[in-house]
């Protein structure tokens, strides 16, 4: 296509996305742009906007949009003032054919994205008000913009796995953004044929293999990348797809999906380590491909060849540190856990509600919900005031009847705080290797939490006890004091430290925030939980301990302080799903800069 | 509505589409929940066999789906003549995320309030799932008031509205399937116990199944109308099967010795209340009406019981072995010694 397969930019692809999506757009679910706003995600918008036909609508979704509004249904205002009910077309039936913008789609409502990925699925859409249950077709495709900064600020999963493509233009630098000429006919000529293309089985499997390969679980991706091939190969005015479609659409959809980098083995010798396949249920007419995969090992190595020089560096450098570790589409260990409440934080819509508990009123939906049945209260206080001639007296009428029924209450969301809790093996061992650098490493981390506005709190544990030295605090200065006071020497109770952070995990959590566990650890324990020394007794607590936290869901991260880092962290973490980290000859600064990688890589 | 990927051809994942089979073979067990990853075809599952059931006699026109021949329905329209029968598809019904809760119990109709100032209740989707499927995509980030009011209708089979000015009752017995991804948070457990069967879905690992899956979704995509026919004679298959089982549901017998067997393996697992036993014994009951057996068995205890169990047990928090690994542990133990005996 117009750029180099084998070393492909970052604004490259991002052209090539435009193109196909354009060719394309109600069939490959959309792109999602990570990007500042500025000239280069302008660049990218305008020049997409300017390659799809006029028939092709294009509308955007604001970030706090409601129900009405989105799927369509009464409107509010045209009806009131017409006194009979105006219907109107919602923003997902209006984009019937062309492509919808999501502004700010990391901060949209999970609600908000639920119908539209529900939209998208089932190509219909629904009134939000009518109990009939029909609703109009609809397909288009998606634009998310992303404009989180912080890595916990991402757009949410469910969506991310629905959209084809996925771009970083925040590394894109304005002098690299030119915008391709010329393709408009090309992109016309492949709209009318792109259907028609052809897939030849052995891409779709090469395309499979790569996408397993890649540890990418979703079976959305592998469909995807393939309708890419099939718009790719109708832009080149191919009818069948070949191997550079295949290439390009794995470099587009599955690179950015990577959950780890394969290694240099070819993939197929990769389907034996697979746990237990389930049985395939295959139809007795369907052609057998294991010959072809077979004679096929070339394809899927060129192309997870091509993949890999595609992965975005900053998602390359995470995988490098998370090693095999499948990332987890959990969300990250900073954004806390969002709580719905009813006094601070975002809007987040209404609910039906008295004004007991201090609760704040939305006075437009209160008046919304009152509208409805102003005609009906009129009719009432006539029927009343014709009943009983005092009524009128003592009652002027009043112009907007609003009842207690009525009341609408505004409701919150916050991001509840973050406290990481580090957990500091101070054991004789542990002092000897380097207790220094992990005290330098996590001053370094607590610098990094203050940036962020999230408690700190800090466990050490020797000879016989674990003590919290620092509870939860914001406090920077105080939290380097009690570290920079902290002895080494004696035991290792491993299991008191780990059973200590569990127990301040729940408080912190009963407190609405969310914790996150670092052990510096060198794994060797040698005092048990009930305080006897003995290393068997007391590494098999220890790993007790450790599964209590795991099964608590509590983020996670050992380090390996050891200068030989043995299988005793190892099996600790594994024990803790925590991600683990040997560290063996690092300074204090390299240190932080790996556990912050590595709790990157998890959110990836 | 555009055309549905028939059920049929959905690749592998043989346990939910089992779960699915059973609970509308029985809609009293009371809904299935499915918990896995992303992209499994989950929605695509309980809409396919919403789209395989035959479709239902509802009194035409009614927004209640009311059936004809049950007791409560009237027999006279308002105007004096017979109420007309239509048949209708058994419906899907979603329950978005974020939901209000007017929309999903019901609400003043706007339209008759503004237009006409008549005060008369507007169903919600409540409603209009009456007699078919409650579909619940994340329904483990579903808000709590909305899981209390699910919990209320789903048990009493009932949606009682009292609102200023509104008073309204009508039928709502739905199938509820929820679906989720367990690592994006936990289901509260009042409402996990609530689900009369549990699956946990995974993306298939091996190549061979992953391939077949994205050929078939890509061949259906091209020409839906073709593929669809490729598939019509094995969902009609399944379809008679269904319907079969439906008839023989209330011919089966559950002996003694059944009832035993469940009571027993309910209390090994030390699971929580009677829920457990008396849905681990409808579901043997209606996989014993689907593999056209006249009796309930061991061997669809010992088939169902994961199925049944797995999600109503208490949390053992040092022994980290799942909880289909645990149920299925207790089944072999309890049915593997009295085979033998059985044998002398």
């Amino acid at each position: 296509m117009h750029h180099d397969p084998a070393n492909p930019t970052a604004w490259g692809l991002a052209m090539q996305a435009a193109v196909l999506f354009a060719i394309d757009p109600t069939r490959l679910g959309g792109v999602a742009i990570r990007a500042r706003p500025g000239p280069v995600r302008d660049r990218w918008m305008s020049f997409f906007v300017s390659l799809l036909d006029e028939t092709m609508p294009v509308r955007r979704v604001p970030l706090h949009v409601t129900d009405e509004r989105l799927l369509g249904g009464l409107d509010l205002a045209a009806t009131l003032k017409a006194g009979k009910p105006i219907a109107e077309r919602g923003l997902l039936a209006e984009a019937h054919g062309g492509v919808m913008i999501l502004a700010g789609a990391e901060r949209l409502e999970p609600g908000t994205i639920a119908r539209i990925t529900s939209a998208v699925d089932q190509g219909h859409v629904a009134f939000a008000r009518d109990s009939s249950g029909a609703g109009v077709p609809t397909t288009f495709g998606i634009i998310a913009l992303d404009e989180g900064i912080a890595d916990d600020e991402r757009v949410s999963a469910p969506l991310l796995d629905r959209l084809a493509f996925l771009l970083d233009l925040d590394v894109v630098t304005h002098r690299e953004a030119i915008i391709l000429e010329h393709v408009a006919d090309d992109i016309r000529q492949a709209r009318a044929h792109d259907q028609n293309v052809d897939v030849p089985d052995e891409i779709i499997v090469a395309l499979c293999q790569t996408a397993l390969a890649m540890g990418i679980e979703s079976l959305r991706a592998p469909l995807l990348a393939v309708r890419v091939a099939r718009a790719a190969a109708a832009f080149e005015g191919r009818t069948v797809v070949n191997e550079d479609d295949a290439t390009a659409a794995a470099q587009l959809v599955l690179a950015p999906r990577a959950t780890r980098i394969p290694a240099d083995a070819p993939p197929e010798q990769e389907t034996p380590d697979q746990p237990e396949p389930p049985s395939p249920d295959r139809d007795a007419d369907q052609p057998s491909d294991e010959d072809k995969q077979n004679d096929d090992p070339v394809l899927a190595d060129m192309i997870l060849e091509a993949v890999k020089a595609a992965i975005p560096a900053g998602l390359l450098a995470a995988l490098k540190m998370g090693q095999e570790r499948r990332a987890r589409q959990r969300s990250s260990g900073r954004a806390g856990v969002k709580q719905k409440s009813l006094r601070k934080g975002r809007p987040a819509g209404t609910r039906r509600g008295d004004l007991k508990s201090g609760a704040r009123l939305n006075v437009v939906e209160t008046l919304r919900a009152a509208a409805a049945w102003q005609p009906l209260r009129r009719r009432e206080a006539d029927y009343r005031a014709a009943a009983n001639p005092d009524y009128t007296m003592s009652t002027k009428p009043r112009r907007v009847e609003v009842r207690k029924d009525d009341f609408r209450i505004a409701r919150f969301k916050q991001n509840s705080e973050s406290t990481t809790i580090f957990v500091v093996d101070a054991s004789g061992s542990a002092a000897l290797n380097r207790l220094a650098e992990a005290k330098g490493a996590v001053e370094l981390l607590l610098a990094d939490c203050y940036v962020r506005r999230d408690s700190v709190a800090l466990i050490a544990f020797r000879g016989k006890i674990a003590e919290l030295l620092l509870p939860p605090t914001r406090s920077l200065a105080r939290a380097k004091r009690s570290l920079a006071g902290l002895p080494g020497g004696g035991g290792t109770p491993l299991a008191l430290g780990i059973d200590a952070a569990a127990m301040l995990a729940d408080a912190v959590r009963r407190k609405g925030q969310t914790p996150s566990v670092i052990v510096l650890t060198d794994g060797r324990a040698n005092i048990s939980r009930d305080g006897k020394p003995g290393r068997p007794q007391a590494e098999a607590d220890g790993l007790n301990a450790a599964r209590a936290l795991a099964l608590a869901g509590v983020r996670s991260l050992v380090i390996d302080t050891s200068p030989h880092p043995a299988q005793q962290s190892e099996r600790l973490a594994k024990a803790m799903d925590a991600v683990y980290l040997p560290l063996p000859y690092a300074n204090a600064a390299t240190l932080s800069n790996a556990v912050k990688a590595s709790t990157r890589a998890r959110t990836v | 509505m555009p055309t549905l990927f028939p059920f049929s051809a959905i690749v592998g994942q043989d346990e939910m589409k089992l779960a699915l089979l059973i609970a509308a073979t029985d809609p009293s067990i009371g809904g299935v929940l499915v918990f896995g990853d992303r992209g499994t075809g989950k929605s695509t599952a309980v809409r396919a066999l919403a789209g395989l059931l035959p479709p239902m006699r509802v009194v035409k026109g009614c927004r209640y789906n009311t059936d004809p021949d049950s007791k409560n329905a009237d027999t006279i329209s308002k105007t004096g003549a017979p109420v007309e029968v239509e048949e209708v598809p058994v419906p899907v019904v979603d329950l978005p995320l974020g939901a209000t809760e007017d929309r999903v119990v019901g609400a003043l109709d706007l339209e008759r309030a503004l237009s006409h100032g008549e005060k008369a209740f507007e169903p919600g989707l409540l409603a209009r799932a009456h007699r078919g499927f409650l579909y619940i995509d994340e329904v483990n980030l579903l808000e709590d008031h909305l899981v209390d009011l699910l919990l209320d209708v789903a048990a009493s089979g009932e949606n009682v509205v009292e609102r200023e000015g509104l008073s309204v009752r009508h039928a709502a017995r739905f199938v509820l399937v929820g679906s989720g991804n367990p690592e994006e948070g936990e289901l509260r457990p009042q409402l996990l116990d609530r689900f009369g069967l549990s699956v946990e879905v995974k993306t298939p690992t091996d190549i061979e199944t992953r391939i077949e899956v994205v050929r078939r979704r890509d061949n259906f995509e091209r020409d839906p109308n073709a593929f669809v026919g490729r598939y019509k004679q094995a969902d009609a298959r399944i379809r008679s099967e269904l319907e079969a089982a439906r008839k023989r549901l209330d011919t089966i017998v559950v002996s003694d010795h059944a009832l035993e067997r469940g009571a027993r393996l309910c209390m090994a697992l030390g699971t929580d209340g009677l829920r457990g036993e008396l849905t681990l014994l409808r579901a043997a009951r209606a996989l014993a009406a689907f593999d056209g057996d006249r009796e309930v068995t061991d061997a669809h205890l010992m088939r169902i019981a994961p199925l049944a169990l797995r999600h109503r047990l208490r949390r053992n928090p040092l022994d980290d072995s799942g909880s289909t690994v645990r149920v299925e542990r207790a089944v072999r133990e309890m049915f593997a010694p009295q085979d033998e005996r059985k044998a002398v």
